[in-house]
């Protein structure tokens, strides 16, 4: 029973790896905290798409829920300083760089408080200063401006690193191709990881892609490509981890395939009505190996008491609660003063 | 003062800033080894290293991207597009990120980085590398846009742009690269962006006009002057934004205004600053505003053609008689 289950995953997710052991490097103080960073993330999500169905939050809203353990993995291997460029879905990537639940949930709201000062929203948000080099809306364009956040530690010599976020739609964008020739013929210290979650908006990935497999593409640009499991924080860390630790002696870029999937919409008002009855069926066995209850599975097995888990599931959920009532009640909307601000630099406003 | 050439302005302009600010680094498609196509780039690499003047593979959209997060990292880039024509390739990088993320980012970023386009018709090379592009930018809110002709504007607006905190779309004209002039020494001198330049003061008609075209108005004025006709040529330098105080003072004086430049007529930059002095300065009007422009058609290949498509010294005259006749 075990086994069939194993190899249905596997024909889904091919690098579907369990999760046995901690990693060499890591403590399970570690994996705790990573396990709260993935819980955080996923209340923090659902939250969300209630509170888009409650229209307190505008446009367009992609959760990040079930990627959980690409962000929380990668981002543990980074360094503080280190910069990372994000997506559309792209909350989970700040809320594991160390985003206040707080300010984000401000922003999606509108509120003068937000990171965006209620100018970006879902899409955009972004914190600079601690090396989140923003969002963006655009599928596959924070690409070559992460490869040139490496060229510029490159250039100052700091020893910092950089990781893009992007998805398997990205990888047909033109400047995927660019930035990868450019990084891995410079030897550039970045790190591209692609979160392979199989659609492209309402269209599968494999329909308009002949090579399935992304991470092959690493050869043809002269670096090295891995494919792992996107649902296995331990084998996201690892490789985020391995792939660092190349940049930074400079060695250059390498390329992540991190395959998931797309358990829901594209975004959290999509019917998804270009997905039939039987793939939804058919990904169902993904639900047990989805990074909340797999690395809460991991962590009984490792001797954490059930309690222990509960409780930081608890915390997380209470942290969002207090993060909503923040925005909800202590933000701001931002005065019609601030439309023409931060057009360009150093006050100067051009009408 | 010294005697130089657009060329040699900009190259020295790039020599200074990066021996100023070790944060400041060209990239772009043969400005390394080559010195780029038209010689500007020449001999920055020998002095500040490959890797601070980079040869970049033919990657617009990649590259113009990687200036885009060094920028937003510390850094002052400025990325060349060679032919203006090819700035298309990169406009997602220039008008999404560039332009949007320090305000979609609620000021949380700042993004110095100067994008050099290369304009101008008149070589034969045909409709993909002779357009001038300029006016699109002024569309997108969030870009500086400069276009100098003088190797002194040149030199200065080029250090200017590259001190900017803003992304700033840098446009000089191919065809001046030769045209010579006094420009200052020393490094500290730079021209503001913003700030129009009078190129020849007059008291019949103003002509409103920047890059290449100031040399073709200068003329025209010069011949005008025969006829007795005193005409005022303004080199705006910088096109956004727009000196209007300068325009608007002179059309003061003279009730009369031809806009002039190389670019398409339909939609150039023409378009929008007729639009602007009709909101702010109608009742000074004593004729309707005019524009002088290419036509509205491709860069042709064949010389006759090609200079039948761009606008000259005459068509600048003949829209000074058509304003004057105008009572």
């Amino acid at each position: 029973m075990e086994n069939e289950k194993a190899e249905q995953i596997k024909s889904i997710i091919p690098s579907y790896t369990p999760m046995r052991e901690l990693p060499e490097d890591l403590s399970l103080a570690e994996a705790k905290e990573m396990f709260y960073s993935i819980c955080q993330i996923r209340e923090f999500e659902l939250k969300v798409r209630d509170l888009w169905r409650a229209n307190k939050i505008r446009g367009m809203c992609h959760a990040y829920y079930y990627g959980e353990a690409i962000a929380v993995g990668a981002c543990h291997a980074l360094e503080k300083g280190d910069y990372i460029t994000s997506t559309h879905r792209g909350h989970g990537h700040a809320l594991a760089r160390g985003a206040s639940p707080g300010r984000m949930f401000a922003e999606l709201f509108g509120k003068a408080e937000g990171y965006n000062k209620g100018k970006g929203g879902s899409m955009h948000i972004a914190d600079v200063k601690s090396g989140i080099l923003g969002a963006t809306g655009i599928v596959g364009s924070g690409i070559a401006p992460a490869a040139g956040a490496a060229l510029s530690a490159k250039l100052q010599k700091n020893g910092k690193v950089s990781l893009s976020f992007f998805g398997d739609g990205a990888c047909n964008q033109g400047p995927f191709s660019e930035t990868l020739n450019m990084a891995a013929a410079w030897n550039l210290p970045v790190i591209f990881l692609c979160e392979y979650n199989q659609w492209a908006i309402g269209t599968d990935y494999w329909r308009v892609t002949k090579e399935h497999d992304a991470y092959k593409r690493a050869e043809g640009f002269g670096m090295p490509g891995i494919q792992i499991d996107g649902f296995n924080v331990f084998e996201v860390y690892k490789a985020v981890r391995d792939a660092a630790a190349r940049a930074r002696a400079g060695e250059g870029p390498t390329l992540i395939e991190a395959r998931y999937m797309r358990m829901l919409g594209h975004h959290v008002g999509d019917d998804q009505n270009y997905r039939d009855e039987k793939d939804l069926e058919r990904i169902s066995v993904l639900y047990d190996i989805e990074p909340v209850t797999r690395t809460r599975e991991f962590l009984e097995s490792a001797g954490v008491p059930k309690e222990e888990l509960e409780d930081i599931q608890k915390r997380a959920a209470a942290e969002i609660q207090e993060a909503i009532a923040y925005a909800d009640t202590q933000c701001h909307e931002p005065s019609l003063e601030t439309l023409y601000e931060d057009i360009y630099a150093d006050g100067e406003i051009i009408i | 003062m010294s005697i130089k050439t657009v060329r040699e302005a900009l190259n020295e302009a790039f020599a200074e800033e990066m021996e100023r600010d070790a944060g400041v680094f060209i990239m772009g498609c043969d400005d390394g080894v080559k010195g780029n196509p038209f010689g500007v780039t020449m001999g920055l690499a020998d002095r500040f290293g490959l890797e601070r003047v980079i040869d970049t593979p033919i990657s617009e959209p990649g590259f113009t991207g990687m200036g885009v997060g060094a920028a937003a990292t510390g850094m002052r880039p400025v990325v060349e597009i060679m032919f203006c024509d090819w700035v298309t390739l990169a406009m997602d990088q220039i008008v999404n990120m560039a332009a949007k993320m320090r305000y979609m980012f609620g000021g949380n970023v700042e993004m110095p980085l100067v994008i050099r386009v290369p304009i101008g018709a008149g070589g034969g090379q045909a409709a993909q590398h002779s357009q001038s592009l300029e006016a699109w930018f002024n569309h997108v809110p969030g870009l500086k846009i400069v276009a100098p002709y003088t190797p002194a504007d040149c030199k200065g607006l080029l250090k200017a742009a590259i001190r900017d905190n803003n992304p700033v779309m840098f446009f000089e004209n191919k065809r001046t690269y030769a045209v010579k002039g006094e420009v200052p020494d020393g490094e500290d001198y730079l021209v503001e962006i913003g700030k129009a330049a009078v190129s020849r003061e007059g008291q019949d008609v103003t002509l409103v006009t920047y890059s290449s075209m100031v040399k073709t108005c200068l003329q025209a004025a010069e011949k005008l002057e025969k006829e007795g006709i005193s005409c005022e040529v303004i080199d705006l330098r910088t096109l956004l934004p727009l000196d209007y105080d300068t325009v608007v003072a002179s059309i003061e004086k003279t009730g009369r205004v031809i806009v002039v430049h190389e670019a398409c007529k339909r939609g150039g930059m023409g378009s929008d600053i007729v639009a602007e002095i009709n909101e702010r300065a109608f009742d000074l009007l004593d004729a309707p505003p005019l524009r002088v422009g290419a036509l509205n058609i491709p860069i042709p290949y064949n010389a006759v053609l090609e200079s039948a498509v761009l606008p000259d010294v005459s068509d600048v005259i003949n829209a000074v008689h058509k304003s004057l006749s105008n009572d």
